[in-house]
């Protein structure tokens, strides 16, 4: 189960947090990912979910244990070495974590920008996308001004539009309808099968049975449930 | 480049409206300072020239007015002679008579004063002449004789101007400390507004310097902003200043005024403000982002 593969993108040994002096939210928590797997990730509310992927897009240090992303030990890292790191990984944070002041597109774009992308490439990217989430006629909506769900698939599009190594979604279809919920999962999908990795957390057992992915679940900081060591690939 | 679209809010910030005025304030001030410190150096090349190229010899009148003529040309003979002096030649009657016209007036009684002999004499340049014994020279042809060597006064007017320079020189080292303090003050700050945007720019994959650029570049249009204000501000009182001491040249004040390389210099200053601010602004987000994480 420990033992270290070469297409393990990600890599929890003992892994421990807490916040501040609170008690551990995350204990002893040790699992690997292979490249290409899709996985959901469930648990009741408060069980740790979105630390769980806080500590994989690097938002925050474990208080023990290891990580590794992409075969690097992320401790030892150099801090001017993480934003390469980051930007294979997408991320639809529980809060959208949206910009305000920043058009729907400019969002979007963001991710692109930050990298370095032409203009030219990024206006032709980011109008598709955002066509194929139904917010052709939102992009240059601020977020304010737009419905939960319109925000949720802005926050998805921005963290699908580098085509990431490994998505993190923290419950991306909090806010949509199921129909909505479905089309956006199978962007998800289509993303997998170009080889990303996906992490789902959801409370929804709808979205979990009709997909049929293997889940790993929490329940008071503790993996439960691990992931399925042919998840994903298997499904191609 | 200042229309650029920015991924943080800033153009919303606070400090946006004092920020520009202040730098302007700061620019009017150092630009006033930068000019005084200009002008006075051009006079003191002027008087230093002054100090260096004339003396004025003085020979008290005879009684006699063929003795007079006979040390005249006696002191002027020696003074050809000596070694460093271009030519010296005695000032006329009647430009001694327009000197003391203002205190004196015109009459015959001034005409019939004994009035001193001036010899005006001008000095090669570069080369250093032993005064001691020029004047003992000059006392051993007619013992009244005496050398006014302008240095006297000169020398403390030049060491008065010298320290007016320094002074102006330490404040505009202190604008300049001061603006730098007040940007790095501000800089922070708006890290501080701004924490949770620049938080999921790091988590979206930004570097520091793409952070700190956008900072850089908000700062540079802050500053050119605040110093074209200053610049502004600071031209009409210049010009009005050099307008006031051309109506004082006359009397005491040779040639107050600015080359056009000095103007030229002074409306750099904003934009060199600029990109100080714009610097400063980007070394404190390195900073204090480095700190941070
Ligand atoms: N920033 C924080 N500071 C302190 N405690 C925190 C912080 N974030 C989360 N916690 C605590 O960590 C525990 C796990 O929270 P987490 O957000 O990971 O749960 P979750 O499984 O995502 O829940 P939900 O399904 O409601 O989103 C909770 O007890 C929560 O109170
Ligand atoms: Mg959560």
């Amino acid at each position: 189960m420990e033992s270290t593969r070469k297409d393990d993108v990600v890599k929890f040994e003992n892994v421990g947090l807490r916040y501040g002096l609170g008690p551990e939210v995350l204990r002893d928590v040790s699992f690997n990912l292979r490249a290409g797997s899709f996985h959901f990730l469930t648990g009741p509310s408060g069980a740790g979910k979105s630390s769980l992927l806080k500590l994989m897009y690097l938002a925050h240090r474990p208080s023990r244990g290891l990580i590794s992303l992409f075969g690097r030990d992320i401790a030892t890292a150099k801090r001017n070495s993480l934003p390469a790191v980051r930007r294979k990984i997408g991320v639809v944070f529980q809060g959208f974590h949206l910009l305000e002041h920043l058009t729907a597109f400019d969002n979007v774009a963001l991710p692109l920008r930050v990298a370095g992308t032409r203009e030219s490439d990024i206006k032709r990217h980011v109008e598709e996308l955002l066509s194929w989430v139904g917010l052709k006629s939102h992009m240059d909506a601020r977020p304010p001004t737009l419905s939960g769900g319109q925000q949720q698939r802005v926050a998805i599009a921005r963290a699908i539009i580098t085509q990431p190594d490994i998505l993190l979604a923290d419950e991306p279809t909090g806010n949509v309808d199921d129909a909505m919920g479905f089309r956006l999962l199978r962007l998800f999908e289509e993303l997998n099968r170009l080889g990303t990795t996906v992490i789902v957390a959801t409370h929804s057992r709808a979205l979990i049975d009709r997909l049929g992915y293997p889940t790993m679940s929490l329940e008071n900081g503790e993996l439960t449930k691990l992931p399925s060591n042919e998840g994903g690939l298997s499904n191609v | 480049m200042f229309n650029q679209r920015t991924d943080l809010p800033l153009h919303k910030d606070p400090s946006n409206r004092f920020l520009p005025w202040l730098i302007a304030f700061m620019i009017y001030l150092a630009t006033l300072a930068t000019a005084g410190v200009m002008a006075l150096d051009g006079l003191l090349s002027h008087w230093q020239a002054g100090v260096t190229h004339t003396l004025t010899v003085q020979i008290s009148p005879n009684a006699s007015e063929k003795k007079t003529e006979q040390v005249l040309s006696a002191s002027l003979n020696l003074l050809n002679r000596t070694h460093g002096i271009a030519h010296a030649k005695a000032v006329p009657h009647s430009e001694i008579m327009t000197l003391l016209e203002p205190w004196l007036g015109v009459s015959d009684t001034v005409e019939s004063l004994p009035l001193p002999i001036l010899i005006d004499v001008e000095l090669l340049d570069g080369v250093q002449i032993n005064m001691e014994r020029l004047l003992k020279d000059l006392k051993k042809i007619e013992p009244s004789a005496s050398i006014d060597d302008h240095s006297v006064w000169l020398e403390r007017v030049i060491r008065l101007t010298q320290s007016i320079q320094i002074l102006a020189a330490a404040i505009l080292g202190f604008i300049g400390f001061a603006t730098i303090g007040t940007l790095i003050f501000t800089t922070r700050v708006g890290l501080a507004v701004h924490h949770s945007v620049i938080e999921v720019l790091h988590l979206i994959g930004a570097k520091d310097s793409y952070i700190a650029r956008q900072f850089a570049n908000h700062a540079l249009g802050l500053g050119l902003k605040g110093g074209m204000i200053g610049i502004a501000l600071a031209g009409p009182t210049l010009l009005g200043l050099g307008y006031l001491s051309s109506r004082l040249e006359g009397m005491l004040l040779p040639d107050v005024t600015l080359t056009w390389i000095q103007w030229g210099g002074l409306a750099m200053l904003p934009v060199l403000t600029a990109f100080f601010a714009s610097i400063t602004a980007r070394l404190t987000v390195l900073g204090t982002l480095k700190r941070m994480t």
